[in-house]
């Protein structure tokens, strides 16, 4: 029986405390137009090898040449994680059998990667933050795709994602819960789609994690990890870390011993299992690519791409919160995303920061939502949504008929003030108007107006319910509450 | 992950390393063939490790005889679109796709 200490992220055995110890390595596909050392595309969804160069195919006699693009994220990637770039770099081959790899090796970096140490700030639930490090990137191919389910005895092979650049991310094993390597990866995503490096789209494959688990009783060394392959959502990764941590707690209080070995998660049981060919303890005898000279680049170019550097998340929430007087949370949630974190400074432009906060993550987002748009395709744009905070501001209309203007605009496009004007929803401030209205109300309801005489303050709400009634919600809520006591009172 | 090689001093091949080498490289060896192959390799090895006797502390490694620097292309795609020819090596393709006997982990 496993049970979860929140006081120490510790878990609880039969016999006594663990301390689970997760590392992961991310595999971010490089965005860019062609592979690493082809000229065939890279777009996702193509026929099948139909993006496929001789060199990616394995054909004999082929050389590969870098795509200058590839070199360039890899370094723009690292200087986002905080790291240290190198100037000389070189790669090997990392050679396996598989019929989805026809070179009979990956070209990757071994010793001497593009991007060394690092370390990125990850923010949790409770508001804590806690810092990962990173323990180098490097530049590798991708492999094809098999599939399996498509005939009874062939597995189909599509090269087309064969040769493509991959950034392999590895973290120190800096993490002890699942929600931390949950937040981590959330992290490396944000940071790589903020620096245009990689899209993060789990479902096309374009991230995918590998992830090392082992358990230790607190302050003793390491324990042996399980590698387990290829996890591609946080919600599996976290499923796999928490079936793999209960696995080895329970061999080893049971008095067994872990294998290091590499697992693999099944979705459906959300459970591990090592993978069939473990008996062949990997060798990939690797050796530098007599292919290729080693990578090297100078320091200005290295200055040349730092220059060219986003405001990254943590800069950015920081100044939310400064400059912009936003909480925590609210600066968070409108990081998360390079285009949010857009579209909120469009619409605060010239606007009250935190005004324009609420509606964008509160109203605007329930709309979207319910219209099953993303950020990018809203069918309201930033500058549109302003008009209607601005409406707001200057009152011609109310919070309230706000949420229905919004509505409106999400289903017809218009801008604000046009829906506004048609539907004739422009606030009532004519005090005249509002006072006549009030004492249409008072004077049918002489009881209603002892009630609160005798002093049931409470009847208030009900004659502003009344007035916004005989309005339609127009008339403005300020000016019914003020002009109500005056009349009620004498 | 470990990022260091081995360690190697001093090189000799027995007929176990052959069998797990030729097996790496899916090479079919038989087994008459294993001892003289040990034989032959490891002496290949000793003839390379006197190199070994040469002192290269000052020297930086070579990465090429060439003196010159890795070619890097632009990102342009330039190449692909020859479904057809890709497959058309292949024992057994379908709908496009390369088709080998089921490998399923």
């Amino acid at each position: 029986m496993v049970e979860k200490s929140l006081m120490n992220n510790y878990v609880e055995g039969d016999t006594g405390p663990w301390e689970v110890v997760i590392g992961l390595e991310v595999h971010a596909q490089v965005t860019s137009q062609s592979k690493l050392f082809s000229g065939a595309a890279t777009a996702f969804g193509a026929e099948p090898n139909s993006q496929v160069s001789l060199v990616d195919a394995g054909m004999p006699g082929m050389l590969p040449v870098i795509n200058e693009v590839a070199v360039e994220q890899a370094v723009r990637s690292g200087l986002g994680l905080n790291a240290k770039i190198n100037t000389y770099s070189v790669f090997d081959r990392k050679n396996y059998f598989y019929a989805d790899l026809p070179q009979g090796y990956q070209i990757s970096q071994y010793l001497q990667p593009i991007v060394g140490e690092g370390v990125i700030t990850v923010d949790l639930e409770d508001g804590r933050s806690r810092d990962i490090g990173i323990e180098r990137l490097h530049l590798e191919q991708d492999a094809g795709k098999s599939i399996h389910d498509r005939h009874p005895t062939k597995t189909y092979v599509d090269l087309n994602r064969s040769g493509v650049a991959l950034m392999e991310i590895v973290s120190k094993p800096d993490m002890r819960t699942a929600e931390e390597a949950g937040a981590y990866v959330r992290k490396v995503r944000t940071i790589l789609r903020y620096l245009g490096t990689c899209d993060g789209n789990m479902e096309e494959g374009s991230m995918r994690a590998d992830v090392n688990v082992s358990v230790r009783r607190p302050g003793e060394a390491l324990g042996t990890r399980a590698e387990i392959k290829n996890v591609n959502s946080v919600r599996f990764m976290q499923q796999a870390i928490a079936y793999e941590t209960g696995r080895q707690i329970d061999i080893l209080e049971a008095g067994g011993s872990i294998d290091q070995e590499t697992r693999l998660f099944d979705a459906q049981s959300g459970t591990t299992r090592p993978m069939r060919s473990k008996e062949e303890a990997h060798d990939y005898r690797y050796f530098p690519d007599p292919d290729l000279l080693p990578l090297e680049f100078s320091d200005a170019f290295i200055e040349r791409i730092r220059r060219t550097l986003p405001e990254l998340p943590d800069a950015k929430k920081q100044r939310y919160m400064d400059a912009m007087g936003l909480s925590v949370h609210d600066a968070q949630v409108l990081v998360s995303e390079r285009e949010i974190a857009a579209f909120f400074e469009q619409v605060a432009q010239g606007r009250d920061p935190k005004i324009a906060a609420n509606w964008v993550q509160g109203e605007f987002f329930a709309q979207l939502s319910k219209a099953e748009r993303d950020i990018a395709d809203s069918p309201v744009s930033a500058d549109q949504l302003g008009g209607l905070i601005d409406l707001i501001a200057d009152s011609t209309i109310s919070g309230k008929i706000a949420k229905d203007v919004l509505v409106s605009m999400f289903e017809s496009g218009q801008d604000a003030a046009a829906i506004v004007a048609e539907k004739g929803l422009k606030q009532v401030s004519d005090s005249g108007v509002i006072e006549a209205e009030i004492d249409k109300v008072i004077a049918v309801n002489p009881d209603k107006v002892a009630e609160f005489q005798g002093g049931k303050d409470k009847v208030l709400g009900w004659f502003v319910g009344q007035i916004m009634q005989a309005t339609k919600g127009k008339a403005n809520p300020q000016m019914v509450n003020q002009l109500l006591r005056g009349k009620l009172k004498a | 992950m470990n990022f260091n090689r081995p360690e190697r001093s001093h090189m000799s091949v027995d007929k176990a390393t052959v069998a797990r080498i030729a097996h790496l490289a899916r090479i079919g060896v038989a087994e008459e063939q294993l001892r003289p192959l040990a034989a032959e390799l490891s002496g290949i090895l000793q003839w390379i490790e006197q190199l070994n006797e040469v002192d290269t502390d000052a020297v930086a490694p070579m990465a090429s005889v060439h003196d010159e620097a890795l070619r890097w292309r632009k990102d342009v795609v330039d190449d692909g679109g020859k479904q057809a020819e890709i497959i058309a090596n292949a024992p057994d393709g379908v709908n496009g796709f390369f088709a080998v006997p089921k490998v399923i982990e």
